[in-house]
């Protein structure tokens, strides 16, 4: 009860504490006016210690005693100017994002710029109650920080709201603001642990594999293109005549098999998700194994091809299906 | 939070480690031996585990440690109330908490301990050089406690990051060690034992008992004359009176206040001062013969001593005003007169022949008895020395016809005893006689070694007269100083010596620093805060206005520091601000710079948009690139990329 009230008013909080209306445009600039302080509890704890004193220096008269607090009680202040000073005005710039598998980590890169002449130092940066991870950034620099979100859902996932935070120089005062970069990840379906084998269509496709030629059979050679694979260059040729192109071997396997992966291919009885589980390790499988595949879902249609790029717009396909816009 | 688990590194643990040698050297000889002993080897412990990286000991041998260390303080002192256990305490806890340095949380821990011990010096001294003490040892704990935010830089970054924010909390504290609204403590009872061993006069005198007190030159209190300085034999500091006698010591026999207001009238002029006493322990308070005003709290016994409340245990100052010469006690109590005639029923037969041979010679006339006993102590030919032979059962007589050599209090307890034989009433007085004025800052000084004895004799219709009988003899003791006094060659405290002129001026100036800081730093209490508030200004300055006046002050220093903070931002580099004024132009003209375009692409943009001033925005954008992408840019070039902008008007 309790809890949850305080998570709601937290979260009142946050809301009015952006003030902008997430995602926010880069760069996210950390300016006084969304910076807040407190003291830690070390703070509370040395706040409370200085109380005692001066009550013992008021009890004994003593006037270096009175000079102690007051010097100390000054140290307080100025510590929030600095913990203040070590996070404000940080811009903070959304980096890359590689998609990566449901049931993985999705990572987010930050870049952290300081456009100050002195470094920024113990920022700590996380989501949620997720472990912060520490940066700093060294004077007029800027530094990338990753951040780890479980990526559950297929689908784009938008950066949460990521808080930003230090207590840096005594550890007595917290200074730290909220910022929700315009950063989205795209999650692949995860792959299915157990998938039926590849559906292959046509003879000869299925021939090939079972007089167990397969797709390491060579069978000659021709110019290399852009979308070659690299490890199917004819290195050796290459060499061979110095200054001439580079080829690209053929292989039996390749050069005739393709398959499909087809949507409509699995049983009525398999629900979305689960199909398109299928099809990512029907993806990676063929794409493993070097054969030109193509996809196809309801209104999608790829092509058969073969490597990273004809990967990545499969995988996003799944991703995306029946996703809305993006 | 999350970072307070964070082990503690071996960087922290020897941070940890000097700011608790550095906070708990300074104590150790308060404490008893067993302590310093105990800490060192939990220190030395400490040391190893860093060193060797072995395994913190396990709680419960912590607990049982804290156990042995809290029994120990309290069978030593048999409290844990009071400074001294209060200290030893802290001791206690800080060494064992060493041992248990396992997160973030206990780093904080130990250096708040480490800053209650640099209060607990204070509860001692708080002389110059601990002050000094103190603020390396604050530096240092501030130090540990950047180390337990980010231990990676090296020792003196550190130090110097400490001293930068201590600098700065610097403003902060004079604000409000000026305008704080001060208390006069203390709130609740103090514990005795913070005056144990004071050294000084004491309510009774017997041979030996002031002679002894010649030998220390600690400072008894300061006075600041208004006007001119009295001459050194009118400085006679009243203090204990004492007058009863069992046959060898005189003793106090009046210790509560009987007259709130002066009971005499002064004839001539007054002296005006400022006395600063130093904490004796006792109540009496001294003032110059005789006073005319009281200080605060404080009433007069009926033999005119001022005496304060509550024992003096803090540096007490209180201004004075005395009449030299005072007509006192016309028409004194017969109680009062009794006492200052009773005697023991026998002993010193000699001296009380002597003395009944005055009375039978001189009738009722107690004014020719007294002449007569002066010129007759005259003629003995006493001689006045640090260090008389020991007497007998019958002082009086031993020391007047046999051994005839003896310090003031001899002087005094022999002339009184012979008045009181012949019937005159009379009474020792015992004080401080004299003093030094440091040229430095013009305080007279008076220390222990300006004890001295004197009497009182009281004569019909003139009251109370006061008579050195150690003038008589050794008139240079009074008009002078104990060191003229005293038959050379006889050891005297350091600074009572008249030779070595360069260490006396040292001296001088050394003790006019110390008294300085007595009177601004350790006297500031809400007496002096009220006047220097009246001095500024501020009429009857109540806690509201202090506080008023505190948080504007606090409130300009802290914007002072905001601005300090967030200058960076409003420090452009000046090449970016005159490039800005460069594209502000060109974006009048319909040629924005769009933020995807680097220097040299708009430049070139702009250029062939605008032919005539193709030239000047390809030299610029060439500048700015020099100014902005190159390694060391050239001072000259600025200039040169300032002159073309400003010349440029496309």
């Amino acid at each position: 009860m309790l809890a949850s009230l305080r998570h709601r008013l937290h979260e009142a909080f946050v809301r009015w504490a952006l003030r902008v209306r997430p995602p926010e445009p880069a760069p996210i600039v950390l300016t006084q006016r969304r910076v807040y302080v407190l003291p830690t509890r070390a703070g509370l704890a040395y706040a409370m210690a200085l109380g005692v004193i001066l009550l013992g220096a008021m009890n004994y008269n003593l006037s270096l005693g009175h000079a102690l607090v007051f010097l100390l009680a000054g140290l307080g202040i100025v510590t929030i100017l600095h913990t203040f000073r070590n996070l404000v005005l940080i811009a903070i710039r959304p980096g890359r994002c590689e998609p990566v598998f449901a049931g993985s980590l999705a990572q987010f890169d930050l870049v952290l710029e300081n456009r100050r002449p002195d470094a920024r130092t113990c920022l700590r940066l996380f989501i949620g109650d997720e472990t912060p991870i520490e940066v700093d950034v060294a004077p007029h620099a800027g530094t990338v920080a990753t951040l780890n979100v479980a990526a559950t859902k297929r689908g784009w996932l938008p950066m949460p709201r990521l808080t930003i935070e230090t207590t840096w120089p005594l550890g007595l005062v917290r200074a730290w603001s909220y910022a929700v970069p315009d950063l989205n990840c795209l999650i692949y379906p995860a792959p299915a642990a157990k998938a039926p084998p590849l559906p292959w269509r046509g003879e000869s496709g299925r021939g090939s594999t079972k007089d167990g030629r397969g797709a390491d059979d060579f069978s000659g050679l021709r110019d290399h293109q852009v979308a070659d694979p690299p490890r199917h260059v004819a290195w050796k040729a290459v060499a061979r005549q110095q200054d001439g192109p580079l080829l690209t071997k053929l292989f039996e396997g390749a050069a005739a098999q393709q398959v499909w992966l087809d949507w409509e291919a699995l049983p009525d009885t398999i629900d979305t998700e689960r199909r398109l589980s299928i099809l990512a390790r029907w993806i990676l499988d063929a794409n493993a194994a070097g054969l030109a595949w193509g996809l196809r879902l309801p209104g999608v249609r790829l092509a058969p091809d073969n490597g990273p790029a004809q990967l990545a717009g499969g995988l996003r396909a799944l991703a995306l299906h029946h996703h809305g816009a993006q | 939070m999350a970072r307070s688990n964070r082990p503690v590194s071996r960087r922290q643990a020897w941070w940890l480690l000097a700011t608790a040698l550095v906070a708990s050297l300074p104590l150790t000889p308060e404490l008893p031996l067993w302590l310093s002993l105990a800490a060192g080897i939990t220190f030395s412990w400490r040391a190893a585990l860093t060193w060797r990286q072995w395994h913190l000991p396990p709680r419960w041998l912590l607990v049982l440690l804290v156990i042995a260390g809290t029994v120990g303080v309290i069978l030593q002192y048999r409290t844990t109330l009071g400074r001294t256990p209060g200290v030893a305490l802290l001791v206690v806890f800080l060494a064992l908490k060493l041992l248990e340095l396992r997160a973030a949380r206990d780093v904080v821990v130990t250096a708040l301990l480490c800053y209650f011990l640099v209060f607990g010096q204070f509860l001692f001294t708080q002389t110059i050089p601990t002050a000094l003490l103190a603020a390396l040892t604050v530096l240092i704990t501030t130090a540990a406690l950047l180390a337990a935010s980010d231990d990676r830089p090296p020792p003196q970054q550190l130090l110097a990051r400490a001293g930068l924010m201590l600098a700065q909390a610097l403003p902060f504290m004079l604000l409000l060690f000026v305008l704080f609204p001060r208390v006069q403590g203390p709130l609740w009872g103090i514990p005795q034992d913070r005056f144990s061993a004071v050294s000084g006069l004491s309510d009774s005198m017997s041979p030996g008992s002031i002679a002894q007190l010649s030998q220390s030159d600690a400072i008894v209190f300061r006075v600041k004359f208004t006007g001119e300085v009295p001459p050194q034999s009118q400085l006679y500091w009243r203090g204990p009176v004492m007058p009863s006698f069992d046959g060898r010591t005189w003793r106090v026999t009046q210790t509560m206040g009987t007259y709130r207001d002066i009971p005499y009238a002064g004839v001539g002029a007054a002296v005006d001062y400022e006395v600063t006493l130093e904490p004796h322990g006792k109540r009496w308070l001294f003032a110059l013969e005789l006073p005319a005003t009281l200080p605060p709290d404080s009433a007069l016994t009926n033999d005119y001593q001022p005496v304060a409340r509550q024992p003096v245990r803090n540096r007490m100052r209180y201004t004075q005003r005395a009449w030299p010469r005072a007509i006192a006690g016309v028409n004194e109590p017969s109680s009062v007169l009794r006492s200052a005639l009773a005697l023991p029923r026998d002993g010193n037969p000699r001296t009380r022949a002597v003395s009944a041979s005055w009375r039978a010679q001189y009738g009722d006339d107690d004014a020719a008895i007294l002449a007569a006993a002066e010129n007759w102590f005259n003629q003995q030919l006493l001689i006045y020395t640090l260090n008389p032979p020991l007497l007998g059962s019958d002082i009086v007589d031993e020391f007047l016809f046999d051994t005839k050599r003896g310090f003031c209090e001899h002087f005094a307890a022999s002339f009184v005893f012979a008045l009181r034989a012949a019937g005159v009433p009379a009474r020792v007085v015992a004080g401080y006689q004299g003093g030094e004025v440091n040229p430095v800052d013009g305080y007279l000084v008076v220390r222990q070694y300006d004890a001295h004895a004197w009497t009182e004799v009281w004569i019909a219709g003139r009251g109370w007269v006061r008579i050195d009988p150690t003038a008589i003899s050794a008139p240079s003791r009074i008009n002078l100083n104990l060191a003229a006094a005293v038959p050379a060659g006889e050891t005297l405290p350091f600074l009572a010596r008249s030779d070595l002129t360069w260490l006396r001026e040292l001296r001088y100036r050394l003790d006019a620093i110390t008294n300085g800081w007595n009177q601004r730093v350790l006297g500031y209490n809400p007496q002096r805060q009220r006047d220097l508030l009246a001095d500024l200004g501020l009429n009857e300055p109540d806690w509201r206005s202090m506080t008023a006046v505190l948080s504007v002050l606090c409130g300009a220093v802290m914007l002072g520091l905001t601005g300090w903070i967030l200058r960076n931002r409003l420090r452009v580099d000046p090449a970016l601000a005159a490039w800005r004024r460069f594209t502000a132009r060109l974006a009048k003209r319909g040629i924005a710079w769009q933020p995807w375009e680097g220097p040299l692409a708009f430049a070139e943009r702009a250029a062939r948009q605008t032919p005539i001033h193709a030239e000047d925005i390809r030299a610029i954008a060439a500048l700015y690139v020099r100014l902005r992408y190159e390694p060391a840019p050239q001072a000259s070039d600025l200039a040169q990329f300032r002159v073309k902008i400003a010349r440029f008007k496309p």
